[in-house]
């Protein structure tokens, strides 16, 4: 037999100047059940919760309801009164009376009898709460990255720092990823190597963080503290126990010409490679494609050479798998391309722009390997036949803000860095003249309109407020077809060199990640944070984080700041052993559950498992469903949508609901 | 300054099932601002309307309610992402079984009210307790179960006569 204290809070005046609380606590004391009800000037004050514990203690309660305000306000505060004298918080309800009542109806009879109606609800709802124990959740504390970008390597270096271990996984030979083919970067035009390999070299010497590159991930399991990742470890042909970074190999490699990646084509490498001179780790990788070993079985000149012993042709890719508590992902992006696009693709090619055929059209990151001072052409910018480009046409926004190209949004960054590769192109070649077409210079950040007014006051550039219709071959010029807004005037301009400001995009197979993660992802393949303002580097899913472009278009100050924070959401969950949840949880009634998964289809959070349901001797009897604890967002929908009532979200049962409405 | 109350012969009953994170936040700013409106609406708080029965509208009516709102997130703002959408499909299947049951389906209000359109709440509240009150007492539910009542008594010769052949 339940023994509810009632209390009703008079707020000062808030409650009492249009409900009678005097009555509504003796009307809802004489309810079956109840069996204590008081009034009190301010029940959330020391003394109000102090009466309260106090009469659970004295009345010997078994149930509590405060009318007061809203539970939004205070459910919290009486909830832990309760639970201080020895009572399980959630046998403790608020009836609002002040929001949802008093404040609303100024008629004494008319809110009084409301107020009544309230705490009666609340009275029989309370009778069907039930003890509900706080969930805990362990939680390892190692942190997966992935992604060996800037954004993976300052998450890496923030987290590892603080004292915990971490495991970076990146898809190329080296990590360093887009930051490291940059020459200069905006606004500071400091050399984008020089800041950024020191970081690099740190995550390779740093105790607590284990580098894995030329590996990905192959599957994720588990949820949130509770991880298991299997990472394939592609198979380098190289021991990186072994291998010194002579490089010895590279040099004496007889094929000498397979187009490197990272100069965007533009220079060429070994089949036994490093893909740059900084490379972290500094040990090479044997592109089996293209090495005459694998493809002929002859050759092997690179073992002969190799002093330690290092090149191992047998080596296999191996599957590692790591126990993680939280992952960061920090994919990056790529840039997009005018060539000719499958039929069906939501994403278009400029034939305008000749698809990509013309020569010496290039993209932005094309140009910053060709300003790099370690790049193919050793810091010279210059044609694809040799001669230095004296007229270059910058064009920006291709593919970006295009609906009819497939892309709507904005790329953010390449209105600044087409100011920089036309002062970069003015500092080498004096005499050169630079255009650009251009719809709006977006150059909102620290010092960033400053920079990009330099370019035209001092570095010379013409910007035109125009876009560019079509590029065509005029001997061994390009002609630019575009408009000039202002003057009102079409222009032609035979340019030496095109570069293109290209949008922005996720990697390839971005999608193909998010799904084995879990996470959710936009149109184009943008991960989607949890909420767009307040939550921007968390995911929906509990426990895996985003930093950087693959969360959309960002410069590196803000994908700096991003992996930052990301990092602090990490160290927050590690900052305890076990993870505290409230118990507002769905559970499953195995009995009754048929495993249709219709919960499992609806549960916007992948909270839902398999569970097989064996008897004694092992043989499966049903495959039911499970509801992880840790990962339960408390929503309900999984108990509306089940067709057998089999599923019952504790704090909101369907008894506890139907009281309610019975008791009105 | 207190308008005069108008003195009504029916006061309907409505019963709302809100959203904790939009509607019932809504209905709190409503009452922070210290807008009025009709007393006639009971609110029942639900983590999400993605966690709202059909039955439980059911249930309302079959208690006595004359009218009932289901009000939670606007489509695309869920707190739990995607309740809402759930429960959207689910209710507007719902409302097709109703009206084939005989329920005057202006009896059943849908609405979507943020944590910062505490207006909006007035409004809808104000606006289904006068319509309702203008259609009068839901009266269906109370004859079904008049019908269906068995006092016990044996009072007519058909029931005499089945338990007899017991």
């Amino acid at each position: 037999m339940s023994r509810i204290g009632v209390f009703i809070c008079h707020c000062g005046e808030n409650i009492s100047r249009t409900v009678d609380v005097v009555r509504v606590a003796q009307e809802v004391g004489t309810r079956p059940g109840v069996a204590f009800s008081t009034d009190y000037k301010y029940m959330c004050s020391d003394p109000g919760q102090n009466l309260l514990k106090k009469a659970i203690q004295e009345q010997k309660l078994s149930h509590v309801v405060v009318a007061a305000c809203s539970p939004r306000m205070h459910e919290r505060t009486f909830r832990k009164a309760v639970e201080s004298a020895g009572l399980n918080p959630f046998l403790c309800e608020m009836a609002n009376i002040r929001e949802h009542c008093s404040w609303v109806h100024e008629n004494i009879e008319e809110a009084t009898a409301k107020a009544v109606d309230i705490v009666g609800m609340m009275v029989e709802r309370v009778k069907k709460n039930r003890v509900l124990p706080a969930i805990t959740v362990p939680v390892t504390k190692r942190s997966l990255i992935i992604g060996g970008g800037i954004a993976g390597i300052q998450a890496a270096l923030d987290i590892a720092d603080a004292g915990h271990q971490v495991v970076l996984v990146e898809r190329e030979p080296s990590i360093g990823g887009h930051m490291a083919q940059l020459s200069e970067t905006f606004p500071t035009l400091d050399c984008s190597q020089c800041i950024m390999t020191p970081k690099m070299v740190d995550v390779a010497n740093h105790p607590n963080i284990t580098l894995h590159t030329y590996s990905e991930i192959e599957l994720v399991e588990g949820f949130i503290g509770n991880f298991q990742v299997t990472i394939k470890k592609k198979a380098r042909s190289v021991d990186e126990d072994k291998c010194t970074g002579c490089g010895v190999c590279m040099t004496k490699c007889p094929q000498k010409k397979i187009p490197n990646k990272f100069d965007c084509n533009l220079g060429m490498r070994p089949a036994i490679y490093v893909p740059f001179p900084q490379a972290v780790p500094n040990t090479p990788v044997i592109d089996r494609d293209n090495c005459t070993m694998f493809k002929t079985g002859k050759c092997g000149v690179c073992q002969k050479v190799c002093g330690p012993g290092a090149v191992d042709f047998e080596q296999q890719d191996r599957l590692i798998v790591e126990a993680v508590g939280a992952i960061v992902v920090a994919t990056g992006f790529e840039l997009y391309t005018i060539d000719e696009k499958p039929e069906n693709s939501p994403i278009k090619g400029y034939g305008e722009f000749g698809y990509g055929k013309i020569p010496d059209v290039i993209d932005g990151m094309t140009f910053e390997r060709l300003a790099s001072a370690s790049g193919p052409t050793g810091g010279k910018i210059l044609r694809s036949d040799g001669k230095e480009p004296k007229q270059i046409v910058f064009i920006q926004c291709i593919g970006s803000r295009a609906r009819d190209k497939g892309i709507s949004y904005c790329s953010k960054v390449c209105c600044m860095y087409t100011a920089k590769h036309t002062m970069l192109y003015h500092h080498k070649i004096h005499d050169g003249q630079a255009y650009v077409f251009y719809m709006d210079a977006r150059t909102p950040g620290k010092s960033y309109d400053e920079f990009w007014r330099r370019s035209i006051e001092e570095e010379e550039a013409v910007y035109i407020r125009g876009m560019v219709s079509r590029l065509y071959q005029k001997g061994d010029k390009i002609v630019v077809m575009g408009s000039d807004i202002a003057a009102g005037i079409q222009v032609e301009i035979e340019a030496d060199m095109v570069v293109l400001a290209t949008a922005v995009q996720p990697q390839k197979g971005a999608d193909l990640l998010a799904q084995k993660l879990g996470i959710s992802y936009d149109k184009y393949n943008f991960y989607s944070e949890a909420h767009a303002k307040l939550r921007p580097v968390e995911c929906a899913t509990a426990g895996i984080y985003l930093a950087g472009a693959c969360q959309g278009p960002k410069d590196i100050p803000e994908t700096v700041s991003q992996a930052s924070a990301a990092a602090a959401k990490v160290m927050t969950l590690f900052s305890k052993d076990q993870m505290e949840r409230e118990p507002i949880v769905a559970k499953v009634r195995e009995a009754g559950c048929v495993g249709c998964f219709a919960c499992k289809k609806i549960c916007a959070y992948g909270a839902i498992e398999e569970k097989e349901i064996r008897d004694r001797q092992g043989n499966l009897v049903k495959v039911v469903a499970y509801v992880n604890p840790g990962v339960c967002a408390g929503c309900g929908t999984c108990q509306a949508t089940c067709p057998s009532k089999s599923i019952e979200l504790d704090g909101y049962t369907d008894e506890q609901i139907v009281a309610m409405i019975e008791a009105l | 300054m207190h308008p005069e109350k108008q003195k009504h012969d029916f006061e309907p009953k409505i019963i709302a099932f809100v959203c904790t994170w939009c509607t019932y936040a809504g209905a709190d700013l409503a009452g922070t601002s210290r807008m009025q409106y009709p007393a006639n609406v009971r609110v029942l708080k639900f983590p999400c309307t993605g966690r709202i029965d059909p039955v439980f509208i059911l249930k309302a009516f079959q208690q006595g309610a004359d009218g009932v709102l289901v009000s939670g997130c606007h489509p695309g703002d869920c707190h739990y992402i995607a309740g809402n959408f759930h429960a959207r499909r689910r209710f507007a299947a719902f409302r097709k079984l109703l009206e084939f049951v005989g329920v005057d389906l202006n009896r059943l209000e849908f609405s979507w009210v943020s944590a910062a359109e505490g207006g909006k709440w007035v409004e809808i509240v104000t606006n289904l307790t006068e319509k309702v009150r203008a259609m009068g007492p839901m009266t269906e539910f109370k004859e079904l179960a008049l019908e269906e009542q068995w006092s016990g008594v044996i009072n007519t010769s058909e029931l005499q006569e089945a338990y007899n052949s017991i």
